[in-house]
C-alpha cells in the first residue's frame, strides 16, 4: 500500500511521485511543495521519473505559518 | 529606512536593517499577517512545513513574496536530530534556501529545547553546507557549542514558546553574549515591547516574535510597537545607561541657588 501524506491510497507500484502530487491536488509545476519518500528527499527534477514502490510512504509538504 | 544609528545586522552574509524577526504562527488571518509584517519593517520571516492542506485558502507564500520579506524555513514540532535534519533538507528543496532555523523539542509541555538532539542536528546540517539558526536554551555552554560547530547564530529562549513571561534569565542572555562572536537572536517568551527592549538592551543582535505580535489583540500595532522596542533597546545599549545608583544625584546643579530666608535648613 502506497501512502501519501497519512493517508492509505489506491496507487501502485512503479507511478512516479507527480501521481501522487496530483493526489493532494498538486502537479509538479507547485511552487513552495517538497517531497520525501521513505524519509529522503525526492528533488523536484525526479518527480516525474521516480518511480514508487509499492509501500512508499509518500510526504508531500508545503509552508504552513508557523514558528 | 536606514538608520545611521541603527548598524545593519549581517548573519552569515546577509545584511539586514531590521533588527527584529518575525514569525508567522498564530495570526488569524493571512491579511493581518501581511499587514504585521509591514508594520514590523522585518525582512525575514519563519514559516513551517507541514502535510499540504488541499483545503487551504490563500497562499502564504504570496503573501510573503509580496511582502518583499525572505523565508527562514524552521523545523518546528520535530522532536528528533533525525526528523529536523530531514525537515531541512525538505525546507531547502521547498524554499530554495540553505538558511534553516533549527528546532528540536524535547517536551512537548514546556517546548524547551533537547540539547543533545539539538546539538547533532546542527552538526549534521552544518555539514550540509546549512545556514544553521538553532532555537536553544539560555544556556551559556551550549550556544558557545553550537557557534563552534559553525552555527550562523544562536537564538536562545527567553522563556517557553508562546509563554509571554519575556526574559526569566538576563543574567544568561548577557552571558551568552559574552560566550559567542555569532549574532544572538532572542527567541521565544517575548510578551510586549519591553521584553524586546529588554533583549536588545542586554546585548542581543535582535529579536524574534511570533505569538506577542500574533495573537495580540491588534497585531498590526503589536507589531509596531516591537519594531519601535528593538530599535529602542539597540539604540539605548549603544548610548550607554547610567549605572544605577542607591541615592539621588541632582541633575540640576546646587551652584547659584538662592536663599529667600526662612526655609527649612537644608539637609547636606
Amino acid at each position: 500500500m502506497i501512502v501519501v501524506n497519512g493517508e492509505d491510497s489506491d496507487m501502485r507500484a512503479g507511478e512516479p511521485v507527480a501521481a501522487a502530487l496530483a493526489r493532494v491536488g498538486l502537479d509538479v509545476r507547485a511552487r513552495g511543495v517538497a517531497v520525501a519518500v521513505d524519509g529522503e528527499v525526492v528533488p523536484r527534477a525526479a518527480w516525474e521519473t521516480f518511480a514508487l514502490d509499492g509501500d512508499a510512504r509518500v510526504e508531500v509538504l508545503s509552508a504552513m505559518q508557523g514558528g | 529606512m536606514a538608520d545611521t544609528l541603527i548598524p545593519p545586522l549581517t548573519i552569515a552574509g546577509r545584511q539586514m536593517h531590521s533588527r527584529l524577526l518575525l514569525g508567522t504562527g498564530g495570526f488569524p488571518s493571512l491579511e493581518l499577517l501581511a499587514e504585521a509584517i509591514a508594520a514590523s519593517g522585518c525582512e525575514l520571516v519563519t514559516v513551517a512545513l507541514r502535510r499540504v492542506d488541499p483545503t487551504a485558502r490563500g497562499s502564504l507564500m504570496d503573501v510573503v513574496a509580496e511582502a518583499g520579506v525572505e523565508l527562514l524555513p524552521n523545523t518546528a514540532g520535530c522532536m528528533t536530530a533525525r526528523d529536523a535534519v530531514i525537515t531541512a533538507r525538505l525546507a531547502r528543496e521547498a524554499f530554495a534556501t540553505d538558511w534553516i532555523k533549527l528546532e528540536v523539542i524535547g517536551d512537548e509541555d514546556t517546548l524547551l529545547p533537547d540539547a543533545p538532539e539539538l546539538l547533532r542536528a546542527a552538526e549534521e546540517l552544518v555539514d550540509e553546507g546549512f545556514v544553521v539558526l538553532p532555537y536553544t536554551t539560555d544556556d551559556p555552554v551550549l550556544a558557545r557549542r553550537l557557534a563552534d560547530i559553525g552555527c550562523a547564530a544562536v537564538m536562545p529562549l527567553g522563556s517557553p514558546i508562546g509563554s509571554g513571561m519575556g526574559i526569566r534569565n538576563p543574567y544568561n542572555i548577557a552571558l551568552i553574549r559574552e560566550a559567542v562572536d555569532v549574532p544572538v537572536v532572542l527567541d521565544a517568551g517575548i510578551g510586549t515591547a519591553s521584553d524586546a527592549a529588554l533583549a536588545m538592551e542586554l546585548g542581543c543582535d535582535a529579536v524574534m516574535a511570533a505569538s506577542a505580535i500574533a495573537r495580540a489583540q491588534d497585531p498590526v500595532a503589536m507589531a509596531r510597537a516591537m519594531r519601535a522596542a528593538v530599535e529602542a533597546g539597540l539604540l539605548a545599549r549603544c548610548a550607554g545607561r547610567i549605572p544605577r545608583r542607591t541615592y539621588a544625584t541632582p541633575s540640576t546643579p546646587e551652584l547659584g541657588l538662592p536663599d529667600f530666608g526662612g526655609s527649612p535648613a537644608r539637609v547636606s
